[in-house]
């Protein structure tokens, strides 16, 4: 076991545009990153903070108007994703970080049979069409689909959501990738199914020896899951660190508000659920001060003046907030 | 499969007698009365009566109707009012050139037109496109039978690259083939811009969808993603499309078959309703009804063929 956690992914500065009929949207901003060997990050932010524009960036899926810019550098295990020729690049995709997708009742060609869709991602590999079964076979089995060798020949409208997803995470890890990303995986899936699908990802992270970069919108999931943890919003990384330290001594005012708002976390009964006031900035027109000030119950002085930049709150934790800066 | 084969079949029949059943009802309420109309006005009371008899006029409409479905059945169509020959021959001897014509003009549409729809679709505004745009929208605004007399004009009396009329000697199968390019192309000109159309849009549909990200966040080959795992998907909508455009190929072939004076059902009809000649309207009708049912149902079969969801009655 490698205690020293090398890195496996390493975001740095990274800044997407979007050109569109209104003006530039500035989806993401000088965002850093990184999720170091064996371990699993969260990311966790509202809706349309950039969560999807990150992960996208980082296999290069993103739509044609989009703009990465010059500053910005995703590397993984050495190399730099965005400088990568488009043959390089199919060889990192789906071979070493892989993706499981939110939906799984779309995320499979409905017309292609489940073995098919399973051995055309091995194309790299340099063995004969019933070696790839066997290998999809002993997949389906790992990811606890039953009878896993008649399956093969089915297609995905014969299976439940939740069978899809499990499908879909044997397809992900069948390449043995170093880094596994999993968009909101369980968020179209009933809640009994969450903690089993969770769980399942989690046990097979380990036995692959797979780092995992997993974007959701539940805490306690987060919680429950990752050891470190991502907040954002509005295309900025706002806090970062390690899940317990982060949890229990957010700093970021944005961090703390989200926190008291998941239900789950909420102990007295009242009439209304608590809410941060206010919406997401325009990212076309970006507040000259803090992202989050024109929001923020506890901004001051500096904060509609600049921008922060990133503060140590300690080793294993930092906040984008001037409070820190100024502790 | 056949289960669905079979339900589809059935269907295919009752789709057929409707169309008959329509059909005979249209010809009732025709203005004019045959028998007057194909004995001339000089003919008797007593000939126009014989006549309907003979063809079974005088019947309330539903015998007429039944006694209709019942010769189709044991193969009688009844008999040419002129010449007295069985119409089932006559159609016999029609049908293979109709057949060949609409597939002739099926060929071009499917040869250029997914293609071009495919093109356009992988390179969105691209100038090609822009072109594929334009000149698809010509070929369909264009009448089949101005592209017909053009392409004589320039293919054939000009530069002399194909024959001008006429089907090709019987049994000479290249000199029928070559016989069929022009035909063709001025039966099947408007549907290669109608599925350039047609295919570019549902490939984009597809295109946007998220198994199309799934396969490329796997790293698949451009090529294996549109050509298999979007087109498989991007196409049904195309067969079903084509299934009932045979219908509107057998129609549209009536021009081709008069300017390059070819033998078919088409002109055979036409004929016959100028001359009220009802068993072959009839017959023409049923065989061409019968074609258009047989296309859609080969249509299906080939979208339950391609999609595992119709396959399975889902």
């Amino acid at each position: 076991m490698n205690d020293r956690h090398d890195t496996v992914l390493e975001v740095r500065d990274l800044s997407v545009d979007f050109l569109t009929g209104r003006g530039t949207v500035r989806a993401l901003r000088h965002v850093d990153l990184t999720v170091p060997d064996n371990r699993i990050v969260g990311i966790v932010g509202e809706s349309g903070c950039g969560k999807s524009t990150l992960i996208n960036s980082v296999l290069r899926l993103l739509a044609a108007n989009a703009v990465v810019t010059e500053s910005s550098s995703v590397v993984f295990k050495g190399r730099d994703v965005l400088a990568m020729s488009p043959a390089d690049l199919r060889g990192i995709r789906g071979q070493e970080i892989s993706m499981v997708f939110q939906d799984p009742m779309t995320a499979l060609n409905p017309v292609i049979s489940i073995g098919t869709q399973m051995t055309d991602i091995l194309y790299r590999l340099d063995m004969s069409m019933a070696d790839k079964r066997r290998l999809a076979t002993d997949m389906l089995g790992q990811v606890g689909i039953p009878d896993p060798a008649q399956r093969l020949a089915d297609y995905p409208h014969q299976f439940s959501g939740g069978m899809r997803q499990r499908i879909c995470i044997a397809m992900a890890l069948m390449m043995n990738p170093g880094l596994l990303i999993a968009d909101e995986p369980t968020t179209a899936l009933d809640v009994t199914l969450e903690a089993q699908i969770i769980h399942l990802m989690k046990d097979l992270c380990a036995r692959f020896g797979c780092s995992m970069l997993f974007v959701s919108h539940n805490l306690g999931l987060i919680a429950e899951l990752c050891d470190e943890v991502v907040v954002m919003y509005a295309g900025e990384v706002v806090e970062q660190g390690e899940v317990h330290d982060l949890f229990h001594r957010a700093q970021h005012p944005y961090t703390r508000m989200l926190l008291d708002c998941d239900p789950a976390r909420i102990a007295e009964k009242r009439r209304d659920l608590p809410t941060i006031s206010g919406s997401v900035p325009d990212l076309i027109d970006l507040p000259r001060g803090c992202i989050f000030a024109p929001r923020c119950p506890e901004r001051y002085a500096p904060c509609s003046d600049s921008a922060p930049s990133t503060y140590d709150v300690n080793a294993v934790h930092q906040a984008r907030c001037f409070q820190v800066r100024d502790a | 499969m056949l289960f669905y084969t079979i339900k589809r079949f059935g269907l295919a029949i009752l789709i057929v007698c409707l169309a008959m059943l329509m059909l005979l009802s249209a010809i009732h309420l025709v203005p004019g009365d045959p028998a007057g109309i194909a004995l001339g006005p000089r003919a008797t009371p007593e000939m126009r009566a014989e006549f309907r008899a003979l063809m079974g006029m005088d019947q309330p409409f539903f015998v007429q109707y039944f006694r209709f479905l019942g010769n189709v059945v044991t193969g009688d169509l009844g008999v040419d009012v002129w010449s007295r020959r069985p119409v089932s021959t006559m159609i016999g001897e029609q049908l293979p050139h109709t057949i060949a014509l609409a597939m002739a003009g099926l060929g071009w549409a499917i040869v250029l037109g997914i293609p071009m729809g495919c093109y356009s679709a992988v390179h969105r505004n691209s100038v090609l496109d822009k072109l594929t745009g334009v000149l698809s929208v010509g070929c369909i605004a264009i009448p089949s039978f101005i592209v017909g007399l053009y392409a004589l004009l320039l293919f054939a009396v000009e530069l002399k690259i194909f024959p001008e009329i006429g089907a090709g000697d019987a049994g000479d199968i290249e000199d029928q083939l070559v016989h069929l390019v022009l035909p063709g192309l001025a039966v099947g000109l408007g549907w290669v811009g109608y599925l350039a159309r047609f295919v570019r849009t549902s490939m984009l549909e597809v295109m946007g969808e998220n198994h199309i990200r799934m396969a490329r966040a796997y790293g698949l080959s451009n090529r294996r993603i549109t050509y298999v795992y979007a087109l498989k998907l991007a196409i049904l909508p195309t067969v079903a499309l084509l299934g009932v455009g045979v219908g509107s190929l057998i129609s549209g072939a009536v021009f081709a078959e008069i300017i390059f004076a070819r033998p078919g059902i088409g002109k055979m009809v036409v004929d016959a309703v100028n001359t009220r000649n009802y068993p072959i309207v009839m017959g023409g009708v049923l065989v061409t009804t019968m074609l258009f049912a047989l296309s859609t149902l080969i249509s299906d079969l080939i979208a339950a063929w391609l999609d595992p969801r119709i396959r399975q009655g889902l």
